[in-house]
């Protein structure tokens, strides 16, 4: 009982300031919203036993991505206090494919059945990530490596002014 | 009652379309990239739900995700700075008043 | 040396060709190496004819081609008359070449005049030495080449170039008439060998008329090359050409061709039943050696005098190769191309001084050219048949064969020989003594690379005859070398040269009366022979003759197709061309409204579709995401509701 409360608090804390993220014609508050909605996907990865993505997503997403983002709009027309429209004209479309995706998605997922397997997560699972990492995914963590620095350097030659 | 994996699955699927209708509707940019910070947590959600209920033994789920959200910081990093650069040159990040390229 | 005869044409050849293409690059602009070439092929042709004294003959033969089968062959052969005709050309040519780097100093066109001057000696070498018809017509062609090239050097004045198209035309009439003979023994006999040839009119194979017809075909050659009645006109024009290629023509080269080659078919001439062709040979040659002679009296140009020496001294080589007098034929050819080289090049070295050709204006000039006079007066005692010199060895021997054969023709050659003596001395007493009559022209002596040939070809005009002489012991040594088996001359006899000689003598004598005494004024023998002068002047009006009979009609036929070709054949053209012309306007019509129209309505589809399908193309992404949302959607539900 208290697991399903749990999980229902966190999809709510999670759901609910998504809507104000794409809905919200204040673009500052958008932003903000983002902080629960990050939070509230950490919550259900705790529940599922991933702690060390729970902690690298507070990290990355709650901290760094927000940070980011609300810098942007300072810098940009969205803190200067403008108001401008924030919706474009296909709203009705849009609206309506988002309920229809997330109609089909669900009958998908209730329909399908889903071979779960019983078993248990490593106690203690950053060493497996850690292992994990380190030998058979090194390709794509070397890979990814240097995705993060291409973008790095990318990221400053573009943001670079010109003089 | 347990908690299973239709449930992960179903707040996932309506967490992306919440961000789906974001991108489509929006018309600031910085907007646009939150909608898709959005659904790229909720496919996380979807990667964490099903190491833990299809392959609890392998830790691969979460392997994806933390690639995944290394990309995403990425994406933020280099999708900002276009935003800002786009800014600079043209005065708006309003998108659909970008167009240059437009014949 | 004898096998490599085939070098003395070549030599030339490709001085010819090196001239053409290095010019004025070359040491001496070219002269040095066609006289070089030239003079090369002049030592061989000593060396050869040394030879051959002794005894040498050769002959080489390679199959050309194969016609069905017959091999068509080409080849060389040296015998005595080769020897002596190759010792003629290369040395007289030589003399000439020389004589021609003073003449022509200055010409624009000097290296080219080289080049030619050496191709031509290279034809005419290439068509002694042959062996057959086929080779020996191509030298002969290739002589009219250079004749026609070189009479016409100077083709900046009209006479110039019409008279090397008249000589190359008339030549032509003949040299057709030669191609038909040759043909005719190439289907009689199977080969154009000369030995072939021969070899079957001895066995008889080739008898009859149609021996008689070849020979007189190819003897109709002869007539076109040697300038022989009827066939003449071309020669005196052919004066236009610079004077060192009418000594050229004149002496060694072209006109001797048609006496050589008489002289080297010679047996098909005396094998002709009754001797037919030679009668015709030796009445052309008569009646040539006179008129032609007889015309030169009045002439008043230097060159134009000895053109009809020339024609008549040819008429003579024919006459007597057709008196049996073969060996009297060729020697005549021989002293006949010294001499009038010699002739030629004095009368040059006078017009280089007088920058006239015509004698009435010169006068006195033996005072101030002495070497030209004292070389001129030499040729005009060789050619006027005076003992010792040249002319009057082979000329008596010519008379003297025809007064044994037909006395007609020995009254014909001896009246020319007394005009030859007469007018030679005209013109030697009206150029060379009393005073200078033209007051404008300041005479002087030619350059010594002119005299000197001069000097050289008086000295041979002096003392070539003597190898015809009867000398006591030997006996006469030309005849043992070169003669014709069947035809053997009649013997020297001492009262018959004696008459020759008086002939010879009272035309000097005539001659002296008339224009060096002036015991007779010339305008009082113009005035009492008013009709005969009439008559040589307009040269028997073989131009005339030539005009109404030959060149009207061809003009008036020419004429009438023209009108033909105008109207008829043009007309068919234009009406054709009119019909195009309507039908490709109607194609226009059909083009512009149903291909262009297709091509346009293609065209104009595409781009209203385009303006239409463009609007599809928004340039947002979100359009385009949408797009993309709403086609999940419905894969996804085809897949579930499937």
């Amino acid at each position: 009982m208290g697991e399903l409360a749990a999980f229902m608090i966190l999809s709510l804390v999670t759901l609910i300031p998504a809507v104000v993220v794409v809905t919200s014609s204040n673009i500052v508050r958008a932003a903000l919203s983002l902080v629960p909605t990050f939070l509230g996907v950490t919550g259900l990865y705790v529940m599922l036993q991933a702690e060390f993505v729970a902690g690298i997503q507070v990290l990355i997403y709650a901290g760094a991505i927000t940070v980011l983002i609300l810098f942007v709009i300072m810098l940009t027309e969205g803190g200067t206090g403008v108001r401008t429209r924030q919706l474009n004209d296909q709203v009705p479309l849009g609206a309506m494919a988002a309920v229809w995706l997330a109609f089909v998605l669900i009958v998908i997922f209730t329909r399908t059945g889903w071979p779960t397997a019983a078993g248990v997560l490593p106690a203690y699972n950053v060493v497996a990530v850690g292992n994990a990492f380190l030998s058979d995914y090194v390709l794509i963590f070397e890979v990814t490596s240097v995705v993060l620095l291409v973008s790095l350097v990318g990221a400053i030659v573009i943001a670079r002014r010109e003089d | 009652m347990q908690v299973g994996l239709s449930s992960y699955l179903i707040v996932a699927a309506l967490l992306f379309c919440l961000g789906l209708y974001g991108v489509l509707t929006r018309r600031n940019a910085v907007a646009i990239l939150m909608g898709i910070e959005l659904m790229l947590n909720a496919a996380n959600i979807n990667l964490v739900a099903f190491n833990r209920f299809v392959a609890p033994a392998a830790v691969a789920g979460q392997v994806f995700a933390l690639v995944i959200i290394t990309l995403a910081a990425c994406e933020a990093a280099v999708g900002l700075a276009l935003v800002m650069a786009a800014y600079r040159s043209l005065e708006t990040i309003q998108v659909d008043e970008i167009n240059l390229m437009k014949w | 040396m004898l096998q490599v005869a085939w070098l003395i044409p070549l030599l030339p050849f490709i001085a010819f060709w090196v001239i053409l293409f290095r010019g004025r690059r070359l040491p001496g602009e070219g002269a040095y190496v066609a006289i070089g070439a030239l003079g090369l092929s002049g030592l061989l042709s000593l060396v050869i004819l040394g030879q051959v004294m002794f005894g040498g003959r050769y002959q080489a033969t390679m199959v050309w081609a194969t016609m069905g089968d017959r091999p068509l062959a080409v080849g060389y052969a040296v015998d005595p008359l080769t020897a002596v005709m190759l010792f003629v050309v290369t040395v007289v040519g030589s003399l000439i070449f020389i004589y021609s780097v003073g003449y022509m100093h200055g010409d624009p066109r000097y290296p080219r005049f080289f080049a030619y001057l050496s191709l031509f000696a290279a034809s005419m070498l290439l068509l002694v030495l042959a062996n057959n018809f086929l080779v020996l017509y191509a030298g002969w062609e290739l002589v009219g080449l250079c004749s026609y090239l070189l009479i016409g050097f100077w083709f900046e004045r009209p006479a110039a170039a019409r008279a090397s198209m008249k000589a190359f035309v008339t030549t032509r009439v003949g040299d057709f008439f030669m191609f038909l003979g040759i043909l005719l023994l190439f289907f009689t006999v199977g080969s154009l060998q000369f030995d072939a040839v021969f070899a079957a009119v001895q066995t008889g194979s080739l008898a009859g008329p149609l021996l008689t017809l070849a020979a007189v075909l190819i003897f109709g050659g002869a007539v076109g090359k040697s300038a022989q009645i009827p066939l003449h006109v071309w020669l005196p024009d052919a004066m236009e050409g610079p004077t060192p290629v009418s000594a050229l023509i004149h002496a060694a080269t072209m006109v001797a061709a048609g006496v050589y080659l008489v002289a080297r078919t010679y047996a098909l001439f005396f094998s002709s039943p009754d001797h037919l062709a030679l009668t015709v040979v030796a009445y052309i040659g008569g009646l040539t050696a006179l008129m032609a002679a007889t015309i030169g009296i009045v002439q008043d140009d230097i060159k134009r005098v000895l053109a009809y020496s020339t024609i008549s001294q040819l008429g003579y080589m024919m006459l007597g190769l057709g008196v049996l007098g073969y060996t009297a034929g060729v020697f005549h050819l021989m002293t006949h191309a010294f001499f009038k080289a010699l002739l030629f090049l004095a009368a040059g070295s006078v017009i280089h001084a007088m920058n006239t050709n015509d004698i009435k204006e010169m006068g006195g000039l033996a005072k101030v050219m002495p070497v030209t006079y004292v070389t001129m007066l030499v040729g005009g005692l060789a050619l006027a048949g005076v003992p010792p010199f040249a002319g009057f060895w082979s000329k008596d021997e010519i008379l003297l064969e025809a007064y044994h054969h037909d006395r007609t023709l020995f009254y014909l050659g001896a009246a020319g020989a007394f005009v030859t003596a007469f007018y030679v001395f005209r013109m030697i007493f009206y150029t060379f003594t009393g005073s200078l009559r033209s007051h404008t022209a300041h005479p002087h002596e030619s350059p010594q690379v002119m005299t000197v040939p001069l000097i050289v070809l008086a000295a041979f005009s002096g003392v070539i005859g003597l190898v015809g002489a009867p000398w006591p012991l030997v006996g006469n040594m030309f005849h043992r070398f070169v003669h014709f088996e069947a035809a053997e001359g009649v013997p020297f006899d001492l009262r018959f040269a004696a008459l020759s000689t008086a002939i010879a003598g009272a035309g000097i004598l005539a001659a002296a009366v008339v224009y060096r005494w002036q015991l007779v004024s010339s305008a009082t023998l113009r005035r009492v022979l008013a009709p005969a002068y009439a008559v040589l002047v307009h040269k028997y009006w073989w131009d005339e003759f030539y005009a109404v009979s030959v060149v009207r009609p061809v003009v008036w036929v020419a004429q009438q197709l023209r009108t033909f070709d105008v109207y008829a054949i043009d007309g068919a053209v234009n009406a054709i061309g009119v019909v195009f012309v309507w039908l490709s306007r109607l194609y226009r019509v059909f083009d512009l409204y149903v291909v262009d129209g297709a091509v346009n309505l293609v065209g104009w589809l595409a781009k209203a579709a385009g303006g239409r399908l463009r609007h599809v193309q928004t340039g947002r992404a979100q359009n385009y995401l949408l797009v993309i949302a709403l086609g999940v959607i419905v894969l996804a539900v085809i897949g579930l509701t499937r």
